[in-house]
């Protein structure tokens, strides 16, 4: 059957993977964006900003931090980066939370994304400044390179990229976990239905919402570390990156934590296949797909009609 | 109108009038103004007296710019024609999208308007006749109703005045007829609208589309004037512009868009040497809009008229 439409089982697989990849990255930053819309009800239109910004702050460790200080043997790796940049990352989310975004939630939520979009603007700007819209590249850590043979089935998988499957699900589900299944996820839940009956309880609410924007914020830098050895880091991957997740949220509705994560990997695989079959579509397929639940089911798949 | 409007106007409409014939003030530069200007004042119809927020006008501005370009280089049809089928081209992508869009509400909306239009985004890159990465280049200006030869930068000003005047007026019309007093009714309270027997739905598609096409007809006169279509003109950082020129202006304002565009293609005339910091800057300005003055430029000038009186 695939000789006959001219693909390999193994160039099948090879796409297949390949969607995966992009599904994972759909997956944790649509997770994000939901954690961040439940909280806080905003659009955080510099999440793809933010994750250029991971990247960029894991690429800099690497090669440049060492130069800065006079140690240029000094450099921060990999395995490093991917615990110290989501912790900066978060820790500079608080920063924009408790400085700015706090003054707009007695307002419509479009200026939320007005400024949001701003901080975007403005990080991208800055990146682009510095260092250029060429990209930079950064090595995968050594433990992760090569690849692992398959011969039984022909195919070759690149340990890097199981690698980021692996790690992206698994942050996935423990966060589903975390929000569904923990105590302090009942009260993240109970802070999105009603926020004043769970300060009556004495929980400390714009405390959590803080913590919840530098979580999602968090999840962005990880998410741009992972990403780094397999792009090019450069300053537009996270604005090309954050249209295709805002159409997966779309689809999937954020009405729930699973269904952002699960819509997202089943997008990526649904443009990976596009790739087989029809090469000139899969950029756009996504919003094909967005166009069709759109008519169909107007609040997304795993929405809520509010 | 008060007649002190009416007065602010007539000498604006002067003002305009008498500009190719000073030195101070690059005639070029004044159309692009001109054209921005348009493109605001309709985006200001759909979120200042609509309040839906669409991230996506780019596709209408750049579907437009890409149908009269094409219409008048390779086909060879005079300029009045082009600009016609191009507004009619976006106007009939603004009934496509909007219909998809208006089925969710706040961010959503906007979510959804900017997907689409990068989808058109992509088919910009990859459709045969768009040019690809060079857009369509070298568009003859034509001559209009074949009598005026619009290569001439002062006759090429006046039609392009003439339109936005007409543009502008039509928007004007259309804010203060019972028509835009629903569209402002769903703006304030849409569940009170849809309770006092309106159909909604209707109503933003009608000025969804309305807001589309005089869109297109800015990107057209664009496209006449710099005689280029390109992939910026629907990128969405051309959506984005086009946003902050009615926030920095003061969306629900009249005039508001008309100041908000002169300020940002200002802007980046002074800041084009400096490459990216006029992204930067215009992040910046967005920020401090958003948290220090919302109303915008016009905005806050009117309520400091209204607190005086």
């Amino acid at each position: 059957m695939f000789e006959l439409l001219g693909i390999t089982p193994q160039g099948l697989a090879a796409q297949l993977l390949v969607g995966l990849i992009n599904g994972s990255f759909y997956a944790i930053l649509s997770l994000g964006l939901a954690i961040i819309f439940g909280l806080l009800n905003i659009i955080n239109f510099s999440h793809g900003a933010q994750y250029t910004m991971g990247a960029f702050i894991a690429w800099i460790g690497l090669t440049q931090v060492g130069q800065w200080f006079g140690f240029p043997d000094f450099s921060i790796n990999y395995w490093f980066a991917l615990i110290l940049v989501p912790l900066v990352m978060a820790g500079f989310g608080l920063i924009l939370e408790r400085t700015m975004l706090k003054r707009l939630y007695h307002l419509d939520h479009l200026y939320g994304l007005l400024l949001t979009f701003g901080f975007a603007l403005i990080i991208e700007g800055m990146f682009r400044h510095w260092y250029g819209i060429s990209g930079e590249s950064y090595p995968a850590p050594e433990l992760l390179q090569g690849v692992i043979p398959l011969e039984s089935i022909g195919i070759i998988l690149p340990k890097y990229r199981l690698w980021v499957v692996v790690a992206s699900l698994v942050v996935c589900f423990s966060t589903w976990y975390v929000i569904e299944r923990t105590k302090l996820g009942s009260y993240l839940r109970a802070g999105t239905e009603n926020p004043k009956l769970l300060q009556a309880f004495g929980i400390n609410v714009p405390l959590m919402i803080s913590l919840a924007y530098a979580y999602g914020v968090g999840l962005a830098g990880f998410a741009g570390v992972l990403a780094a050895p397999i792009f090019q880091v450069n300053p537009l991957m996270g604005s090309n990156l954050i249209i295709v997740v805002f159409a997966v949220v779309v689809i999937g509705g954020m009405g729930s934590i699973m269904g952002s994560i699960l819509t997202g990997l089943a997008l990526g695989l649904i443009e990976g296949l596009t790739k087989v079959f029809y090469p000139e579509a899969s950029g756009v397929v996504i919003f094909v797909i967005m166009a069709i639940v759109l008519l169909i089911r107007p609040a997304g798949l795993f929405g809520r009609e509010k | 109108m008060s007649s002190k409007i009416k007065l602010l106007y007539g000498i604006l409409v002067l003002i305009a009038l008498l500009l190719p014939f000073q030195d101070f003030i690059y005639l070029v530069f004044a159309m692009k103004v001109l054209c921005f200007a348009l493109f605001a004042c309709a985006f200001n119809l759909l979120l200042g007296f609509t309040g839906l927020l669409s991230f996506g006008h780019a596709a209408f501005f750049g579907t437009s710019a890409y149908i009269t370009a094409y219409l008048c280089k390779e086909a060879g049809l005079s300029p009045e024609f082009g600009i016609v089928l191009g507004v009619l081209g976006s106007g009939f992508l603004g009934f496509l999208i909007g219909s998809l869009a208006i089925r969710r509400q706040g961010i959503y909306f906007a979510m959804v308007t900017l997907a689409l239009s990068q989808m058109v985004y992509f088919l910009a890159v990859q459709l045969p006749f768009t040019g690809g990465e060079d857009g369509i280049q070298g568009v003859p200006r034509g001559m209009l109703f074949g009598l005026i030869d619009l290569k001439d930068d002062v006759s090429m000003y006046y039609f392009v005045l003439a339109i936005f005047l007409l543009g502008f007026a039509l928007i004007v019309r259309t804010v203060h007829s019972p028509f835009g007093q629903v569209l402002k009714a769903i703006r304030e309270n849409e569940p009170r609208a849809v309770s006092l027997g309106y159909d909604v739905d209707r109503f933003k598609l009608i000025s969804f589309v309305i807001s589309a096409a005089l869109a297109g007809l800015a990107g057209s006169l664009k496209t006449l004037v710099f005689q280029l279509a390109t992939l910026t003109d629907v990128h969405w950082h051309m959506s984005g512009e086009v946003v902050l020129m009615t926030l920095l202006g003061g969306m629900g304002t009249i005039l508001g868009p008309v100041v908000g565009a002169g300020i940002v293609v200002g802007l980046q005339n002074y800041l084009a040497n400096i490459g990216s910091w006029s992204t930067i800057a215009t992040g910046f300005i967005f920020v401090v809009c958003v948290l220090a003055f919302r109303r915008g430029v016009v905005g806050e000038i009117t309520h400091f008229f209204k607190n005086k009186n």
